[in-house]
């Protein structure tokens, strides 16, 4: 007998039953391979040995067997399974040395009972109950990262605080300068659709003029922040998340937090006053460059002149306006930097975890942007800004 | 210069050569480098099929890239390696896969695939390379994790568990094609003494059982001293390896590098014209 290796002749795998009293006999004989398409089901022999009442012992005789791998093994393992959970002797005496030893170490460690069985068999109930406790355990985790944050914004005020001034100056680049060429580009585009789709109705009324406050005030008040917001949650809040969730699989978190340095202080913090400060810089490259995608709607399509066009914007736009698309988009930073860092902070210790915590940042931090937007527009129609 | 490297206590070179049986694994003169930067050259060691060849050597000095060269995951450039006397470097693609296929690996930290249950990582060789139905996969995958201690383990991911019974979990993976070569890298990394004693037993019983041959990166001495049939030593000062054979033998006859390296820094007593080869070598290689 031999291991199975690929040889074209291969010979079905067999089992026949030979019963003499209260002992059976299961000789086993042709080619046992994983590979083979020709495989012997086991449920069949165990479905057999169900219809053999009063079996006191099993043996396994294996003198036919051409060739064997784990496909035999699995098979008198289970065998073996059956024979203990219906308390009948399973002999090995017959079985040669090499397959005995490694059904002995099959067997050797008893089965943990883990309790994981269980899982799929769960109710409905169950499980909607789970996840919406889930959700409240993630609001609670966000409320005490919040409040986490701000004792950290004391301790460095307060000069107690280690800061990586390094990674702060590193964070200022990536979310200004390093930034300006997507907003940009993206900023250009959505101004030049707003003045497309203003200039459409508007020209109809002989009104194409106002296509220019259409866009300054939209740009202004909403879309400038708007954008800027989410390209800085798919570009920056991902990469806070993604960062701070590597250095929590290689331990670099738990290794600051041994020398008393609070990875709050020194990682989180100065990504949050990076971020909180460049956007509102961003917030504006972004008003001025939309407005400049208008205008070329505006000049090329309507035939409006480009001194006209400005004219119109300056008259239209109030310094009220520009303060209120700088305020969101400083708000929206701040979504941004504390949901990218959150979901880092709270990564599980593997690969793929590195991967969810970028996605879940960056949907956690559009639709903060998008829920905060709502709010502060209806406070600000409540309060007549 | 080449060097020439020496077989000492290996009881199986004699058989392979007298025989004319091609080794079950074979390395011929080969140049281990990063780009331009030469971490080793003129490699040549054999191991017979149900062997456990042991790579040792200091921290460094290449081991665990001789392995991925040996596995096909680095690209030879200068020598050659052979499996069952058949090129793995001149193979086409498909060749080389065919061969990979009875290949077994564990790596040094398991390498399991985090997003996957550990019956789900034994699972997929089985899916790829078997018509095996999702029941039989299930069955098998409790079977190689009963091989290794972990039964019950089925449904846990690799994040669940501890380093230990990831490398164990590891293992049954490298198991599940039941390969005819299993590498190991580093086994015992991290493990404590009980466990990578139990670990080297396991490396054991399934070559007796399976008649798997078995290569072994480490420099864990208890270990090799009890699993290697035979074990070559890579030196970093060099960048050659000195040596393969018995580890039993080599401490007591081997070169003098090799035996301070088996006794843990011991100094050993040196020969005269042992020192004048080694100040060769190191002139060889300026």
């Amino acid at each position: 007998m031999k291991q199975a290796t690929a040889t074209p002749d291969i010979e079905r795998p067999a089992v026949k039953m030979e019963r003499t009293g209260d002992q059976l006999k299961l000789v086993l004989g042709g080619d046992w391979s994983l590979k083979s398409p020709e495989r012997l089901r086991s449920e069949t022999v165990l479905a057999g040995l169900e219809r053999e009442p009063g079996l006191r012992s099993i043996h396994c005789v294996t003198n036919e067997v051409k060739s064997w791998d784990s496909s035999l093994l699995v098979f008198l393992w289970e065998v073996e399974e059956w024979c203990k959970s219906h308390q009948v002797k399973f002999a090995e005496d017959d079985l040669p040395k090499e397959i005995s030893s490694l059904l002995n170490l099959a067997t050797s460690v008893p089965e943990q009972q883990t309790g994981r069985g269980s899982r799929g068999r769960r109710s409905l109930f169950y499980r909607l109950g789970s996840w919406v406790l889930g959700q409240i355990d993630m609001m609670l985790a966000a409320v005490e990262f919040i409040g986490e944050c701000v004792l950290s914004f004391r301790r460095i005020l307060a000069r107690r605080g280690k800061v990586d001034w390094r990674l702060y100056w590193l964070t200022l680049q990536e979310c200004s300068a390093e930034a300006l060429p997507i907003v940009g580009l993206i900023s250009f585009l959505t101004g030049l659709i707003l003045a497309f789709v203003g200039a459409i109705q508007l020209r109809q009324f002989g009104a194409g003029i106002y296509v220019a406050n259409l866009v300054a005030v939209a740009m202004a008040r909403e879309m400038g922040a708007i954008m800027t917001g989410i390209i800085m949650a798919g570009r920056t809040g991902a990469a806070f998340a993604a960062q701070i969730g590597s250095m929590k699989v290689s331990e670099e978190i738990d290794a600051l937090s041994t020398l008393a340095i609070s990875p709050m202080d020194f990682l989180v913090s100065p990504r949050v006053v990076a971020l909180f400060l460049m956007m509102p810089l961003l917030c504006l490259y972004s008003v001025l460059i939309g407005i400049g995608g208008g205008a070329v709607v505006g000049t090329g399509l309507l035939k409006i002149s480009l001194v006209q066009y400005w004219n119109q914007t300056v008259g239209s736009m109030g310094l009220t306006d520009i303060v209120i698309g700088v305020v969101k988009c400083s708000i929206f930073g701040v979504i941004v930097a504390l949901t990218g860092c959150q979901r880092g902070m709270k990564c599980e210790n593997n690969a793929a975890a590195v991967g969810n915590a970028a996605t879940s940042a960056v949907v956690l931090a559009i639709t903060g942007i998008v829920a905060s937007d709502a709010v502060i527009d209806v406070l600000i129609e409540v309060l007549k800004i | 210069m080449r060097s020439e490297s020496t077989a000492l206590g290996d009881s199986n070179s004699g058989i392979l050569s007298s025989a004319k049986v091609s080794p079950e694994i074979e390395v011929r003169d080969l140049e281990m480098s990063y780009g331009s930067y030469v971490v080793m050259r003129d490699i040549n060691f054999t191991g017979a099929k149900g062997q456990v060849l042991v790579i040792m050597g200091g921290s460094g000095c290449g081991k665990s890239t001789l392995l991925k060269y040996m596995i096909g995951l680095k690209e030879v450039t200068h020598g050659d390696v052979l499996y069952k006397g058949e090129s793995f470097v001149k193979a086409s693609q498909e060749e080389r896969e065919e061969v990979q296929r009875t290949f077994g690996v564990l790596y040094q930290a398991g390498a399991l695939w985090s997003s996957r249950t550990l019956a789900e990582n034994i699972g997929l060789p089985l899916e790829e390379y078997t018509k095996l139905s999702a029941k039989e996969i299930r069955e098998l995958a409790s079977l190689k994790l009963s091989l290794v201690g972990l039964k019950g383990f089925e449904d846990f991911y690799p994040s669940e568990i501890s380093g230990g019974m990831r490398k164990r979990a590891g293992l049954a993976r490298a198991m599940a094609l039941d390969p005819e070569i299993l590498f190991f890298d580093e086994p015992s990394a991290g493990l404590d003494p009980i466990s990578s004693r139990r670990l080297d037993e396991l490396i054991l019983q399934l070559r007796d059982s399976l008649g798997t041959t078995v290569v072994v990166v480490t420099h864990e001495l208890p270990s090799i001293f009890a699993i290697a049939d035979t074990a070559i030593f890579l030196d970093a000062e060099t960048k050659r390896m000195l040596v393969q054979g018995d580890p039993k033998v080599l401490v007591k006859e081997g070169p003098p590098k090799v035996r301070t390296f088996l006794l843990r820094g011991q100094e050993v007593s040196v020969p005269a014209d042992a020192k004048q080869l080694s100040a060769e070598n190191r002139q060889a290689n300026r």
